[in-house]
């Protein structure tokens, strides 16, 4: 199908069929949600660039970006497994088994087990290779120690991921491995966020057991495997220029809608100036992966951009609403999730260290 | 819709690259100090690569990719002038050879240009070089034009290629003071280790590099389409990003970034004129901002 096409079609179909869903951080909310990926796994919209054997549609990235235009342009609901598809699945394409591949994509790409990730420590945040939490080897896999926090989407997930200490060295002692969020060995503790949702979760592991069939690439390797990941949370795929031109087109309205101000002009055409930038920038990158070059460092980049421009956009939509900003609305709960934006994913800092030693080559 | 250069385009940068390597920043000080012989003979180099005929037989992202390089090295004269005069003159007479400056009102080196040009809103005339005006770059000398009779051309088509190739030129500059400043925080050396392993350095470093590589795909998004706000766009965030890259440059470099004897000058210099020559950001926002 070419790219007109597959517009038009998702644009359709997206406008006949995306719900409005409460919140994804409740009980009932949750399960809507994944109805709703359900819908989209039917349709073979889940993961349109994977491979078909997995539920996918062979699409091509240009495709896939398309795809994620339509998707925010026509407010369609949060992604709940997006854990799953878009940091755990490229981590399996890229280091996981074939069986793993065949075990775990179908139920990323219809939403039955969806995924939390669980990275961060109380002592390994920024310093994620502080990571204590242990995998101990016994018969047949591992037994998980220890304590996760931050972890997004552990609330009501079915499975998490993440990575576990099996020896002494900093970032070779590391293990990336799958486990069960509902196993009895295993205690979720909800955490309000700034919106006052359980965004995230404490996750507490007393002796889990994990086959060694969910252990991700090799014992030992889980730093370079995670990384792999990483560029993924920063990079292409978690956010796609789309959310932030619908975002941008929907300041502009908004712009207009109080009476177009001079005194914001400038904050609008900054945002949309930015968005179309971030937009342009995507594509020249789908352009050198076609050609078959590799993206790493790079990402960060990407993810200090968007996330400063997110912030500056909703910013200005807050001015906009002037003393109504403060009254709780898709405005005011966007902005809110738009702060977190320079913290998650490596916070900002972190990106500019990567970016000063990796890309710029200045000391260490 | 292209956003990357093509293998074509970074082989000619490269050549560009290597003529002006080692004698754009000599040629810009002789320039400067009213000697224009050595940026003359570099001049006809560039011509005889073919710079100056891309407009007409090339494509703006050839353009846009030899203007970057431009820029990089600082080169002096009026370059975008005579890259956009087949726009205004309608001579498909292989340009390059015939040095033009326009004045837009003000025109870049008429001094030592072969045709002297006005535009005066959409209006296209031939004149002649009046009073001179120094710029605060000293290797952009300015004068006012005593107008002539009138041409033809598309002043508009011009004003709006030479924006895109001013917006070029500022980000070949701004990569070219992050380049130095780089070399400088790495060799520079304070409190026992170089200053390019401080946080403060090193994020402000990453910050320019940032501003470079999210304004370029705008730049080559605006060659790609010509169209006027997205070519607006493009000149504010190049010339955003450029500005940036020199506020950082002149803080981590310390005050030998100050002097005029550094090399840093040229380009501190060019992006604060280049800023606000082909339209200023407001006029810029302006037209982003009628286009949303």
């Amino acid at each position: 199908m070419n790219d007109t096409a597959f517009r038009e079609q998702v644009r359709e179909w997206l406008r006949a069929n995306a719900p409005r869903l409460s919140s994804v951080d409740t009980a009932e909310g949750f399960e809507a949600h994944r109805e709703w990926e359900r819908a989209l796994a039917a349709q073979r919209l889940s993961a349109v660039a994977w491979p078909s054997r997995y539920g996918g549609r062979d699409a091509s990235l240009t495709q896939w970006l398309i795809f994620e235009e339509e998707y925010y342009a026509a407010s369609a609901p949060v992604r709940v497994n997006q854990n799953g598809l878009f940091l755990l699945a490229p981590t399996l394409f890229a280091h996981g088994t074939e069986e793993q591949r065949d075990r775990i994509l179908p139920h990323i790409a219809t939403a039955e087990q969806v995924w939390a990730q669980a990275w961060s420590e109380p002592s390994a945040g920024s310093d994620l290779a502080a990571i204590r939490s242990t995998a101990a080897a016994v018969d047949g896999g591992f037994v998980l120690n220890g304590q996760k926090t931050w972890s997004s989407r552990a609330a009501f997930a079915d499975r998490g991921f993440g990575l576990f200490r099996t020896g002494q060295d900093r970032h070779h002692g590391l293990t990336y491995v799958m486990f069960d969020l509902r196993a009895p060995e295993v205690t979720i503790r909800p955490i309000a966020q700034l919106n006052g949702e359980t965004g995230f979760a404490e996750i507490f592991l007393d002796d889990v057991f994990v086959p060694s069939e969910d252990v991700i690439g090799e014992v030992g390797q889980g730093w370079r495997v995670a990384m792999s990941t990483a560029g993924h949370e920063r990079g292409l795929s978690l956010r796609s220029p789309g959310r932030f031109l619908a975002s941008a087109r929907r300041l502009v309205e908004l712009w207009r809608s109080v009476g177009s101000p001079a005194s914001s002009a400038e904050d609008v055409a900054e945002a949309w100036i930015g968005a179309r930038a971030y937009h342009f920038h995507t594509l020249g990158m789908v352009d050198r992966l076609a050609s078959g070059e590799r993206l790493g460092v790079e990402s960060s980049l990407g993810k200090v951009f968007w996330s400063e421009l997110d912030v500056g956009l909703h910013e200005s939509a807050m001015r906009l609403l002037g003393e109504r900003a403060e009254l709780r609305g898709e405005w005011s709960s966007a902005y809110l999730f738009s702060l977190a934006g320079p913290v998650y994913a490596g916070t900002n800092e972190i990106q500019k260290n990567v970016i000063a030693e990796r890309l710029l080559g200045l000391p260490r | 819709m292209r956003l990357t250069p093509t293998e074509e385009q970074r082989h000619f940068a490269a050549s560009l690259h290597d003529l002006l390597g080692p004698s754009a920043l000599d040629a810009a000080r002789a320039w400067s100090a009213g000697d224009p012989v050595p940026g003359l003979a570099l001049w006809r180099k560039l011509a005889g690569l073919g710079v100056f005929e891309l407009t007409v037989d090339g494509t703006p992202a050839d353009l846009v990719v030899a203007f970057e390089e431009l820029g990089h090295h600082a080169m002096p004269g009026p370059l975008i002038e005579t890259a956009i005069a087949p726009l205004l003159t309608g001579s498909t007479a292989p340009p390059g050879q015939r040095i033009v400056s326009i004045g837009a009102p003000l025109a870049l080196d008429a001094d030592i240009a072969d045709l002297v040009l006005l535009l005066d809103g959409d209006e296209v005339r031939v004149g002649t070089p009046g009073a001179r005006h120094e710029s605060i770059d000293p290797a952009r000398h300015l004068f006012e034009v005593v107008p002539g009779r009138a041409l033809a051309g598309n002043a508009a088509a011009a004003r709006d290629l030479a924006a895109l190739l001013c917006a070029a030129q500022l980000l070949g500059a701004g990569r070219a003071l992050l380049e130095l400043t780089v070399e400088h925080a790495k060799s520079r050396v304070q409190f026992g280790q170089p200053i390019g392993s401080f946080q403060a350095v090193k994020h402000r470093l990453a910050e320019v590099l940032i501003g470079l590589e999210f304004a370029r795909p705008l730049l080559h998004a605006a060659a790609a389409t010509l169209a006027p706000p997205d070519i607006s766009a493009a000149k504010v965030r190049c010339g955003d990003a450029a500005r940036f890259a020199a506020r950082a440059a002149l803080q981590i470099l310390g005050a030998i970034g100050f002097t005029r004897e550094y090399k840093a000058s040229l380009w501190l210099a060019k992006t604060t004129a280049l800023a606000s020559a082909w339209g200023t950001r407001a006029d810029h926002m302006g037209r982003v901002l009628a286009a949303l």
